[in-house]
């Protein structure tokens, strides 16, 4: 059953926009980082030669969780000051949420342990490795199935 | 010079067998047992090594246990054009090189020093680096740093993708196709083995000895310690000789320091670089770039806090104001 669809305003469309790009360019940097893209000819299709250097995509996937974070706080706090009181989340919200919290929450270990002076126990660190992708996967595939049901994050209240 | 090559080559054979055989349990020394907390560093004074290959053999006979044994044939992998298959199954003797089998070789490298010309010979295997990119950025987590400075890949685990290999300034891991859990997942479509390298005989550490290469050296060329002491040790050889260090600073700073009575440069210069032969060159800090990216995560959430507030202020005053007009 499709939710009723909701109007937004220009500046909430950028940024809808904007979230949606920072999605794809994490996904597709995300996946990068492992060596995948010179093996299956990604980076031989010109203009992506650069997807085969694991350094410019470990960058680029830093610079979009910056990008990333920044628009879910605003998000957050922009939902709990102006727009609780017109919508409330939709039940797809909430799965969604839960998987956000997971990749944001892994990825936040993982790059904390990327700085020099912290060493996480081994186990720990397949974990944190694992659960990120196995995060951001269910992300995807269930952002998918929710852009077919139609089912969006927010309903009228 | 020439007092220091006939030493070598009279030495190079009798002394390599005697440490070889000697490959035992010299304890570590009571600093160098983690109890400082500190990460354990090696020192590597190259003007004591003979070039014997003492230490190139106790590797190999000390972690033979944890070489690969490939099963052959190799399964097809694709795109074949793509996925080429790296085997030293058949040259497990090489030793001139780094290789799966060979974790540490022995380099040389002539330099001209006051119109002479003088070779010197330097152990080579990983540096095991403070912030080792391998780890970083490894997919898996199967190349990882431990608490006392030792950077070692999981057999287990690694998948032989050899992106640690790709990143690594020195390219110091080596992959041996036919081995590892690639070969339980989709052996003709992704991975292609496993990456070995050295791991600072990590069990021996374990179990308090010192590792194999430092064990037998008839030289002393290696000593082990909190990362601290052999800093400082290395730059009193250094200030007494009017020396140079590398490993210091390289690659943001490394826990395998040289000292060398001449400047790394030349020492680079004369070594021959080729596939499995590390350079001596300036590495600047491979994870420097992502680390000050790192920090500006802190600020990205407060910036979008600050962003939700300013509309939440602006629209309120708008809707005050229009309120206002109303009355």
């Amino acid at each position: 059953m499709k939710a009723e669809k909701i109007m937004l305003s220009p500046g909430k469309m950028k940024l809808k926009k904007l979230y949606i790009l920072t999605l794809i360019v994490l996904a597709f940097t995300g996946f990068g980082q492992m060596p995948i893209f010179k093996r299956y000819y990604i980076a031989d299709i010109p203009g992506l030669g650069w997807s085969a250097d694991f350094y410019m995509t470990h960058y680029i996937h830093y610079i979009g969780s910056i990008l990333f974070l920044g628009l879910i706080a605003y998000f957050i706090v922009d939902y709990f000051l102006s727009e609780r009181r017109r919508f409330k989340l939709s039940v797809s919200s909430g799965v969604r949420i839960l998987l956000l919290a997971g990749i944001v929450i892994t990825g936040i270990f993982r790059v904390f342990k990327n700085f020099p002076d912290v060493v996480f126990s081994p186990g720990f660190t397949v974990f944190i490795d694992i659960a990120h992708l196995g995060f951001a996967m269910a992300f995807l595939f269930s952002a998918l199935g929710f852009l077919i049901a139609g089912s969006g994050w927010v309903r009228k209240r | 010079m020439k007092k220091e090559l006939s030493r070598r080559s009279f030495l190079k054979g009798g002394l390599a067998t005697v440490g070889v055989l000697g490959v035992s349990s010299l304890p570590l020394p009571a600093t160098a047992k983690g109890v400082s907390g500190q990460e354990l560093a090696t020192l590597i004074d190259i003007r004591k090594c003979i070039g014997c290959e003492a230490c190139v053999e106790a590797c190999q006979e000390v972690n033979a246990t944890k070489f690969p044994e490939p099963k052959k044939p190799f399964p097809k992998m694709y795109p074949t054009n793509k996925v080429k298959v790296s085997d030293w199954s058949d040259k497990k003797d090489v030793t001139d090189r780094l290789t799966p089998y060979n974790w540490l070789f022995i380099q040389e490298s002539t330099v001209n020093v006051n119109g002479q010309e003088e070779t010197f010979t330097i152990p080579r295997r990983c540096m095991h680096c403070q912030n080792p990119p391998c780890a970083d950025l490894c997919p898996w987590g199967a190349a990882r740093k431990l608490k006392n400075g030792i950077t070692q890949i999981d057999p287990d685990i690694c998948l032989g993708g050899s992106k640690c290999k790709v990143v690594c300034p020195w390219h110091i891991p080596q992959r041996q196709t036919g081995v590892g859990l690639y070969l339980d997942i989709l052996p003709a479509l992704a991975g292609n083995g496993v990456m070995y390298k050295c791991d600072r005989c990590y069990n021996r550490i374990e179990d308090g000895k010192l590792p194999a290469c430092i064990d037998v050296c008839p030289e002393n060329v290696q000593k082990i310690g909190p990362r601290d002491e052999i800093l400082a040790e290395a730059h009193a050889i250094k200030d007494e000789i009017h020396g140079f260090i590398y490993g210091e600073k390289e690659n943001g700073g490394t826990n395998t320091i040289y000292v060398s009575p001449v400047p790394f440069e030349d020492l680079n210069k004369g070594l021959e670089k080729a596939a499995g032969k590390p350079g001596l060159e300036k590495v600047e800090d491979s994870m420097a770039h992502a680390d000050n990216l790192a920090k500006a995560m802190i600020i990205a959430p407060i910036a979008g806090i600050a962003a939700a507030i300013g509309k939440f202020y602006t629209s309120s005053k708008k809707l005050a104001a229009s309120k206002e007009d109303e009355k």
